[in-house]
């Protein structure tokens, strides 16, 4: 993995300053770059605002905390949100902001962990598959047909039962579950690009395939991975917020934001906020990279760029 | 046509035999002897009682034996026995099943009236408020999770209006008002997802079309706004949305394992979930076999009908 995006940083390098500076005036226009793709999406725009703010509560939020996380206050269960705590206490007497910020952890945790597991397999299964094509593509199809045919909260509670009840577990599983889709996605990026002209100028000058698929194949599937990745990790927070609000993965009394809407759905009646805050959390983390990734592939699709040109 | 048929059908002979085999592996390396929660956690037995109880549910044989034999019981249609309820798994899934499909037909249902009508009109007025709107919706539908909507749900019109049971079920034949009271909140917190994907999906099929140069002749030569809606523009972008709706629908079997939970619906989804809790392997492998095979069946359908839709793909 690391290799590959070396080799696709110098392949960009090269390609903006020695190639870039003869062919550019009369070639193509160059790919707008993410960031700038990003800038002029509102709603993208908005996505990552939002990431960027979570990422940050993730990161810095346990030293905001005002108390532990699992710090009971006996005088105080199941308090609505006062000045004392800002969003009110759960049926331990525990402060719930606090869960919450600590809880953040886990959600970007097994969003990066799953997608990055997901990622690396599904990109190197997909490049093979479509590349190659022949009885290994058939074979690599099938076994994703297989995977895919489970239901996914099925296969990961079953996955996660019989191999262990850890947050570890429940990131192999939810990789697992959502392998196949990158699979798909750079399989067919990669059966287009077969057929490129470029491709076949650099097998008939003899470069190995691996080397093709690094440096020609892979980093033209790069913008429809992206956009996949993002609505990917959103998937996987939501993923794991669903397992553990049935109680798998996370180990409480450790917070995670799944876990904390299952403890407080037997008191919902009485402390209806000790559900509302994390549920609200998950959907706003999980909003924020399905905006960051509609966005994208918004902007990185030459035909709706096109369409909306045209309108104009 | 009738080769691509026959083609799509065979095809799923290897995916189940695949998904056979993966079930039967998870299922066997789940820990704990399935001896014990055939005996009773509590019961005390002897060794040798112990082997003869693994004997008869045939446990004393090899990995790969005890594959065929469950195996060739699945083929005459028998799916073994519950090891603590010691029930056929046939008579819980004519139980069971029912409650589930009317679940997942129900939340289909009202997700894509909604999806359909509000995303082929965000497209034709694309920008519009309206549009704003529809992706607003949308997009809260994808990320908000089903178990959040449930809670939403319940507090609403449970707790706050007190119009709904939160819990209970009861069979549509015995009751139908109380069925559909008791099935409502359930189908819709399983049906908004469904609904989001269904929309932002008919949207974009339909911003496809809505643009070709077909679309353009059709309007030149005069034909009125709607026909050109129902004779050129809904036919052709069809297609994804039959795809996709097919697989969504599907899809939607396996959320009701989290949904029947928080409605004690008696269905597939729970029972399942309280097997597995209980090490009830037959139990997990049978029903596990039964939905992927449900899913299967429906993505095989779903490719079958759009050959029929697009005679393009027959040849492919």
């Amino acid at each position: 993995m690391a290799e590959v995006s070396i080799e696709r940083e110098s392949a960009e390098l090269g390609g903006s300053s020695a190639l870039g500076s003869r062919l550019h005036t009369v070639r193509m226009p160059s790919r707008p770059s993410m960031w700038a793709s990003v800038r002029r999406q509102p709603l993208a725009l908005t996505g990552l605002v939002i990431i960027i703010i979570f990422s940050l509560i993730a990161i810095f939020g346990r030293y905001l905390a005002p108390y532990g996380p699992t710090e009971q206050f006996s005088k105080h269960i199941l308090e609505a949100p006062s000045r004392q705590f800002l969003m009110g206490t759960d049926e331990f007497g525990r402060d719930i902001l606090t869960r919450m910020l600590y809880g953040s952890r886990v959600s970007f945790q097994v969003g990066f962990i799953s997608v990055g597991l997901a990622g690396s397999v599904g990109i190197v299964l997909g490049l093979i598959a479509g590349y190659l094509g022949g009885w290994v593509d058939n074979v690599l199809v099938l076994l994703m047909d297989v995977i895919w045919a489970f239901p996914a909260v099925l296969l990961a509670i079953v996955f996660i039962t019989t191999r262990g009840n850890n947050l570890t577990n429940a990131m192999i599983a939810i990789a697992i579950v959502y392998m196949p889709t990158f699979m798909r996605v750079v399989r067919g990026a990669t059966l287009a690009i077969r057929q490129t002209t470029y491709v076949e100028a650099a097998v008939a000058t003899g470069v190995s395939t691996p080397r093709i698929l690094a440096r020609h194949v892979f980093p033209n599937v790069t913008a429809p991975l992206i956009v996949h990745a993002s609505l990917n990790f959103a998937a996987a927070v939501l993923a794991e917020a669903s397992l553990s609000f049935l109680g798998l993965g996370n180990k409480p009394p450790n917070p995670s934001w799944g876990s904390m809407v299952a403890s407080s759905y037997g008191f919902l009646q009485q402390a209806p906020w000790a559900a509302i805050f994390p549920g609200t959390a998950i959907a706003l983390v999980v909003l924020g990279f399905n905006l960051l990734g509609d966005g994208l592939r918004d902007a990185l699709d030459p035909r709706l760029r096109n369409a909306a040109g045209a309108e104009k | 046509m009738l080769q691509f048929i026959l083609r799509r059908v065979l095809l799923l002979i290897p995916i189940l035999f695949g998904v056979s085999v993966i079930t039967f592996m998870l299922v066997r390396s789940l820990p704990g002897d399935p001896a014990t929660v055939a005996i009773g956690v509590d019961q005390r037995i002897t060794p040798e009682q112990r082997e003869l109880v693994r004997k008869s549910y045939g446990l004393d044989q090899s990995k790969p034996v005890q594959y065929v034999k469950w195996m060739q019981h699945v083929v005459t249609g028998d799916l073994g026995k519950s090891l603590r309820t010691k029930r056929p798994l046939t008579t819980e899934l004519k139980l069971r099943l029912p409650v589930t499909v009317e679940l997942t037909l129900l939340a289909g249902l009202l997700g894509i009236i909604p999806a359909l009508s509000v995303g082929v009109l965000a497209a034709i007025k694309r920008n519009s408020a309206a549009d704003y709107a529809a992706t607003v919706v949308t997009l809260l539908g994808i990320s908000a999770p089903s178990f959040l909507v449930a809670i939403l749900l319940i507090l609403l019109f449970s707790y706050h209006l007190k119009w709904l049971p939160p819990v209970g079920y009861e069979k549509f034949t015995v009751d139908p008002v109380k069925n559909l009271k008791g099935m409502i909140m359930p189908a819709i917190s399983l049906a908004l997802p469904f609904a989001a994907v269904m929309m932002r999906n008919t949207r974009s099929a339909v911003l496809e079309v809505i643009n070709q140069e077909y679309v353009r002749v059709a309007r030149a030569k005069g034909l009125s706004g709607s026909r050109v809606l129902t004779r050129h523009i809904l036919p052709n972008s069809a297609l994804p949305i039959i795809t996709i709706g097919g697989i969504q629908l599907a899809g939607l079997l396996g959320g009701t394992v989290i949904i029947e939970q928080i409605f004690g619906l008696p269905g597939l989804g729970r029972y399942i979930y309280d097997a597995i809790r209980n090490r009830d392997y037959p139990v997990v492998q049978g029903v596990t076999l039964v939905l992927a095979t449900i899913f299967v069946t429906v993505s095989m359908l779903v490719d079958i009908l759009y050959a029929v839709v697009d005679p393009r793909l027959r040849r492919a």
